[in-house]
């Protein structure tokens, strides 16, 4: 369960994120879109204390933290409740494949190497790459990397994984398999998913609730058959089937 | 041409024994540089208040002096104002002028690299849960170290030339046997190249270490 409640993000002068509420059941997939600049990263980085909100409450589970007041300690522990999966994948290039995935059970949960292996592999076959166990991040593809990038998150044992832009540095070829492999968690597993994407096809058949974030608001919230085709606001519904288009003409 | 050829080759013998000696002070302090290099890169990387400062002015004086005042300063200067320093030999002298020294420059060379690890392994580690300190040792330090090899090894290239300095305060390495028998024989043309030779092949031997592990 995720609950925002006059979540402010101010950095300077410039106000990224203007009182944001929202909440979230446990096991619902929440896809957030909307035009560049207008907070997705920042909204999802707030989850995780990336970026630090300058006021508001966030809940996930049962744990609330009152951001202005929220200690190293809270922090911690809020970073375990969730889960992170980058833009540009961000694994870590010292590490193989495997020790990517191992490396949170290992530093956080303190679980025996073994253990962590055993857990490790059965990820690797899940995102179908137990051939790569052993290669480092330069030895992968875009995809490849990124697919390592959601085991390793799925590794954290978070109920809340938090999608940045997932497929946004990919090659269009590459785009499938991880969209594919996202699609296949969010069927089998409960945790609840929170994904920024532009990817409007995948958007629509993956997600139980939308969000159209622009200026820092809310600007709308639905399903996606509310936004898709009986959205009443014409600013997004002119977003939505545009994105589509342009998608629909790179394919 | 007055080159005594014969002289020079017999000189190796008299001078190699020293060699130890040279290389024990370049290993020694090639170790305590490192040590000191990785603490202030660190503080510099995360700008921790005061020694931040403290460090900040550190590397300025050691960069900006030579190294042969540092030395007269820490064995001739210091101790007649702090009598326990007196007790201090030419060898450890020696190996803390060459490793504060040193350590000025490699420490700028390693934060470089700290900083060159890029932002987004760090959020990685973060929003995995980890530690400042886990994400140092586990993620940032071993790729720092790595990026840095090359320059490392070229500062301890500058130790083991640096270690000639030691002959000033009397410490009887390979520099100073030489100088001691080209006092004696008046033949100082073989006995500095002399010298210069076992330097040169010991760099040598160092690049060739290098190579062999393609860094």
């Amino acid at each position: 369960m995720i609950k925002i409640e006059h979540l402010k993000a101010q950095f300077g002068e410039q106000i990224i994120l203007k009182d944001i509420n929202m909440q979230v059941s446990e096991g619902e997939v929440v896809v957030i879109i909307g035009p560049s600049g207008s907070g997705k990263s920042t909204f999802l980085r707030c989850f995780n204390f990336l970026v630090r909100p300058t006021e508001g409450n966030v809940t996930i589970d049962d744990f609330t933290i009152d951001v202005k007041t929220a200690s190293k300690k809270d922090i911690h522990v809020l970073r375990q409740k969730t889960a992170m999966v980058f833009q540009n994948y961000n694994l870590l290039k010292n590490k193989t494949a495997i020790q990517n995935i191992m490396e949170p059970m290992i530093t956080v949960q303190k679980k025996s190497k073994e253990e962590a292996e055993k857990i490790a592999i059965d990820l690797l076959k899940k995102v179908t790459l137990l051939e790569k166990r052993d290669s480092y991040p330069k030895e992968m593809s875009g995809g490849q990397q990124q697919r390592i990038g959601i085991a390793r998150a799925m590794a954290v044992n978070a109920n809340v994984i938090l999608f940045d832009e997932p497929t946004s540095s990919l090659d269009p070829e590459l785009v499938g398999e991880v969209l594919a492999v996202i699609k296949q968690l969010a069927a089998e597993t409960k945790k609840t998913m929170l994904i920024v994407t532009h990817e409007m096809k995948f958007a629509k058949e993956v997600a139980d609730k939308m969000i159209f974030l622009e200026n820092g608001r809310i600007a709308e919230m639905g399903t996606p058959k509310e936004i898709f085709e009986n959205c009443t606001n014409e600013r997004i519904r002119n977003f939505v089937n545009k994105v589509a288009v342009n998608s629909m003409e790179a394919e | 041409m007055n080159f005594d050829f014969q002289w020079f080759i017999n000189l190796f013998p008299i001078v190699l024994p020293a060699l130890k000696l040279t290389i024990a002070i370049s290993l020694v302090s090639l170790a305590f540089t490192l040590l000191l290099s990785i603490i202030i890169s660190i503080v510099r990387y995360y700008k921790i208040l005061g020694l931040y400062q403290f460090f900040g002015v550190y590397i300025t004086f050691f960069r900006a002096t030579p190294l042969v005042a540092q030395l007269f300063i820490l064995y001739f200067g210091l101790p007649s104002v702090i009598p326990v320093l007196r007790s201090m030999t030419a060898f450890q002298a020696t190996v803390i002028a060459l490793t504060l020294n040193t350590a000025s420059f490699m420490a700028e060379d390693l934060r470089a690299a700290l900083e060159s690890v890029d932002v987004g392994q760090l959020e990685a580690c973060y929003s995995m849960g980890m530690t400042k300190y886990q994400t140092m040792k586990r993620v940032v330090l071993p790729q720092a170290l790595v990026i840095a090899l090359p320059s490392l090894v070229n500062r301890f290239i500058g130790i083991i030339k640096g270690s000639a300095l030691g002959f000033t305060v009397g410490l009887a390495d390979i520099m100073a046997k030489a100088k001691i028998e080209a006092a004696l024989s008046l033949r100082f043309f073989e006995a500095y190249l002399c010298v210069t030779v076992i330097y040169l092949v010991l760099v040598i031997f160092v690049e060739k270490t290098q190579k062999l592990f393609k860094i």
